[in-house]
Order: structure tokens, then sequence, then C-alpha cells
């Protein structure tokens, strides 16, 4: 149910995003979904790829600071309203949103958003007592 | 103008003579009161019997910085308690801070040397002294206070901070002095223009500038931008506070010490031994009148050379150049002494893993800045942006706490930091002095 995302540190620099690209491309790695955060200073890169571990070692062999997170899938109909029930469940359980980021699968017919919340397994329990599909690590990495 | 003729132009075959009888004097003092000096003397092999001319200074060993640490914080001084009316301490850069302590006549001694000081600068009684100086255990703050008061000016004890209300009664106590760190000065001319006050409407005419290093091309910019004329001074808690050397108004050509009180020698940094006249080396100390806290040939770390030649101002008194740097990695940052180790304590504090760091000092505007770099390593990575935030502003926090200065924490990637052979360069300072 839970599913791995690596972070990987990032100074504000030029380049540095393109390096990560290319260390993993050069790796024969998938990146699946990313999502990039950043402040004045620094970004956090999150990623979820086909091949978490091997991807983890590749970037920090490089030089990176990487960081290994699980996170939350879930499908949700590709119309108004599917973001805005699952955020209504977590309400309810009075569970934190740290981040999120979403994707639209090729079909069109879905969205798969990736969640970081404070407390996962309450998390999953809410999503799932509220008939959310929760798309485990397997089906995700091998989008 | 000249506060004490007597002794500030006394020839210098008297002023040997009556330093060589004080500093017998106090020799003789420390040796029969304080077991450290006396257990010091026992393993040089030096009796204050000994000590016949002036040049068998260098038989006695050498205080340092870790020798007053390892006394903290009452071991050197020479009186009870009872007899000690004033105390004051170093910022604690490492640790315990450094404790000095005061009798009433060494109070009275530092407002005499004070009195010059202030005098020497051009001040006179009438002055309106604006003192920004920090008032506490800061010896700054009080040093130009019981001085200026000695000296027979009005003395405004405004202390540091609140820029705006300081300009306001600048204009309106009709301050003629000013008396702060140089960068503070700057600070003060920068709000001035801000708020739309020409430094013509005041009534400055002497700014007495000291507790950091500063150049001559700040001096310029400072008598500009505030239209007074700037005078450097030197002091140090370990002596007496500031008062130990002023430059002259007449020449402002080195700094006067005034060696009736303050025995100076110039030292070889690595071998301990003594340098020629006007050879640059590190400034040793060895006062000659402090009775509560009376010091032998203070290590001050600080690199300066001395001129003996004599002054167009008429005092004998030898004179030291504007220090021109440190023997250890201390940084001087708005005032503040900051030793990388500090914050090399703080990092490790928090993480308990040798974090690689760089702190990068530089100026804006008028202010020092400290930035401190930290390479993000796992220990210390999170995902969420609030984990890193939160982790720059305790940093930020402890070396407030640690230091008393606002620092800036920039969290770098690994290996981002240049690695040196050997030693590493932790510090990068743009300042240009």
């Amino acid at each position: 149910m839970k599913v791995e995302q690596i972070a990987v540190f990032l100074e504000n620099k030029s380049g540095r995003l393109a390096e990560v690209t290319a260390v993993l491309a050069a790796a024969g790695i998938n990146i699946r979904a990313l999502s990039l955060a950043d402040t004045a200073d620094f970004g956090i890169l999150r990623l979820i790829v086909d091949r978490t571990e091997e991807a983890k070692e590749t970037l920090r062999r490089e030089g990176f600071t990487v960081g290994k997170t699980e996170v939350v899938a879930v499908e949700v109909a590709d119309r108004p309203g599917g973001l805005a029930h699952i955020l209504a469940l977590m309400d309810e359980a009075g569970i934190n949103v740290e981040y999120m980021y979403a994707f639209v699968q090729k079909s069109g017919e879905h969205a798969i958003l990736i969640f970081r919340f404070d407390n996962i397994d309450a998390a999953i329990a809410g999503l799932t007592r509220g008939g959310v599909r929760i798309l485990s690590g397997e089906e995700v990495h091998a989008i | 103008m000249i506060w004490n003729e007597e002794y500030e132009t006394m020839p210098r075959e008297a002023l040997r003579a009556i330093q060589l009888k004080r500093l017998r004097a106090t020799v003789e003092r420390v040796a029969v009161t304080v077991p450290y000096y006396r257990d010091r003397m026992a393993e040089a092999g030096v009796r204050p019997e000994d000590i016949r001319s002036l040049d068998d200074l260098t038989l006695l060993p050498f205080l340092t910085k870790e020798d007053l640490r390892a006394n903290y914080p009452f071991g050197l001084f020479t009186v009870p308690l009872e007899q000690v009316v004033r105390l004051h301490a170093s910022s604690g850069t490492t640790g315990k801070p450094t404790v000095v302590g005061y009798t009433r006549r060494d109070i009275g001694t530092w407002a005499e040397v004070m009195a010059r000081t202030l005098s020497a600068a051009g001040v006179h009684a009438g002055d309106v002294v604006h003192n920004a100086y920090g008032y506490g255990l800061f010896t700054g703050g009080l040093g130009f206070h019981y001085g200026a008061e000695n000296l027979g000016a009005t003395v405004i004890p405004i202390s540091g901070g609140n820029s705006k209300r300081q300009i306001m009664l600048m204009q309106d106590f009709g301050s003629t002095v000013l008396c702060s760190t140089p960068s503070y000065a700057l600070n003060l001319a920068e709000i001035m223009t801000e708020m739309g006050v020409a430094p013509s409407t005041l009534f400055l005419r002497v700014g007495i500038f000291g507790a950091e290093p500063w150049s001559q091309g700040m001096r310029e910019e400072i008598e500009r931008k505030l239209g007074l004329t700037a005078i450097d001074i030197y002091g140090l808690s370990e002596i007496i506070g500031p008062g130990v050397a002023v430059e002259c108004a007449e020449a402002k050509c080195g700094l006067h010490i005034f060696e009736d009180h303050f025995l100076p020698e110039i030292i070889d940094p690595a071998t301990g031994q003594i340098l020629p006249p006007g050879s640059a080396g590190e400034l040793v100390f060895t006062t000659l009148t402090k009775e509560a806290f009376p010091v032998i040939r203070y290590r001050t770390k600080d690199l300066t050379r001395l001129h003996y030649e004599p002054c167009p101002c008429g005092r004998t008194l030898v004179r030291m150049d504007k220090v021109t740097g440190r023997t250890d990695d201390m940084l001087i940052i708005r005032g503040v002494n900051v030793f990388p180790s500090q914050v090399e304590h703080v990092l490790m504090s928090i993480e308990e893993v040798e974090p690689h760091y760089q702190i990068i000092v530089d100026r804006e505007g008028a202010l020092d800045t400290m930035e401190v770099q930290v390479e993000v390593g796992e220990a210390i990575f999170s995902d969420e942006i609030k984990g890193l935030e939160r982790l720059t502003k305790r940093i930020e926090g402890e070396i407030k706490d640690l230091l008393g200065i606002t620092c800036r924490v920039k969290l770098v990637e690994p290996k981002s930091i240049a690695r040196s052979e050997g030693k590493a360069k932790r510090v990068i300072d743009r300042r240009t002095i």
C-alpha cells in the first residue's frame, strides 16, 4: 500500500536538475513521477522511479544527498471533485498532508495523486474506509 | 590636547625607570598572592628579585587566554573579592568567559587612561559624548562612560541599537562626540540618509571608534559621511578595557600606548622571542598598575608593530600600528569575537556528526554579515521543506544564543565546499578592511 519515493537535495544552481536526470538516464532508470519543491536557497526533488534502490545508490555515488520515504499513491477519476473527496476524508480523520503532487495517466481517465502524510498508516486506513483505490508500490513503479 | 602632560610627554629614560619600579612591584605582588603565578615562576626558575631591569621581563613566562580560562573565575585576582568593586567579562568565546576585576583604584586608573584617550582624540570638558558602545559586562560602554565623566564631558549612555532614536537624540541633545564601533558609525550614517538627516545639521565633531579592525579607507568614508574626525582606539578587557592605546588627533599615525600603565612587547608568535623595534609580531602586555587583576606578559594574539620615534603631538609614548591580523582564527564580526570552532560546536551539538561547513563573512553596506554554509548529508536531510527550514532556524538560533550575533545559515550540497589539503579552510572573509 505504500510507495517508495526518493528525495534529492539540490542547491539552487543551474544545471543541477539536469545532472540528476542525466545520472538516472545513464543508469537506465525510468522516472514515473516527480515533483520539485524549492525555496530561495535550495530545492528538494522527489522522484518515483522504476528501480528505487538502484536509483538511490547511483545518485549517492555521484555525490547527491538522497533520502528515501514512503508515500501513498491513490487513483481518482479524472473529473472535478476527485481531489476534493480525498482531502475531505483526510480532514475528517484529522490527517495532515505534508505535500502532494499529481499526474494524469496516459489514458486520461484517471489521475494519480501522490501524498506524503504526517501519519501514513492512519491515512491509508481512512482512505480505505472511504473506498478510495490505493495503488501498490508495484503498480506505481511499473506504470 | 594632552590630559596628563607629566606622564604622556615624559622623557623615555624617566619613563623606563617608572616602568621598572612598577613592574617589580607587580611581579612581587602576583608571586605572593597568586598561586598560579608562583608555580609558573618556580617552574621557570625565576624569582621576583631577578627582575633588575626591563630586559629581565623576558625571564617571566607568558600568560595566555587558556591560562585565564583555567583559573576561571577569580583564580588570578590578587585581592580578595571584598576589594573588587566591579567585574567585567569577555564574550565567553569558547565556553567560559574571561572574568576581569577592578578595585576602586583600578576604576580610577581606567578613568584616567580613558580621559587621556578622549583628550588625545580632541574631546574636552563641555563636549556631549554620545556613547553607543554596549553597556554591561562588555568593557566598552562603562570604560568610555567613566573616562568622559572624568574629563568633564556630558555623557549620553545610549548603548547600542534603536538607531533612529539615537539620531533623534543626537539632534536634540547636540552630541559632539560619537563613540561606537566603526561599523555602527557607518550604519548610523546610512540611517541618517534614509531619514533625510544631513550630517551637517548635527553637531558631531569627533568619532572614537574601536573594538573591531577598520581601515584607512573606512576612516575616510566615516569622516565624509558623518562630517567628523575619526580616531582609532585599542583596548582589551584582559588589560583594562578601552584605554590601552589611542591615536592622537594631531598625527593620526599609530596608537599611543599608555606605557606608564601597560608595558608592551612584540614577540615572534612561533618562538616567543622578542623582536627588534619596528618588527611585525604578536603584541604582549604586562600591566604595571592594575591591582585586582594584573597580568604578566599576556599574549593578545593581535599582530602589529611598535614605533618608538617621537610623534609630532609631543607624546613620548610608543605607538602601535593598527592591528593587522590575529595569530589565531578569531574573527571580529560587528564587534563580537567569533571563533570558527564555536560554530562547529553548534553544528556538532545538533547532529553529533562533524558536518562540513564554511563561514563567509562579508559586509553589506556598513554591517558585517556572517553566512554559515552547511553541507546537507543524509543525517540532516529531510524530504520536506519545513524540515530543512526548521534545521536552518535551529542552527541560526543556537549560534545567536552562543555568540550573540545573527547569522544566515545556507544549506548546500555535499562536496560543494572546497576540500583543502590538510587544514580545512573554514572562513572566507570578503570584507575589505
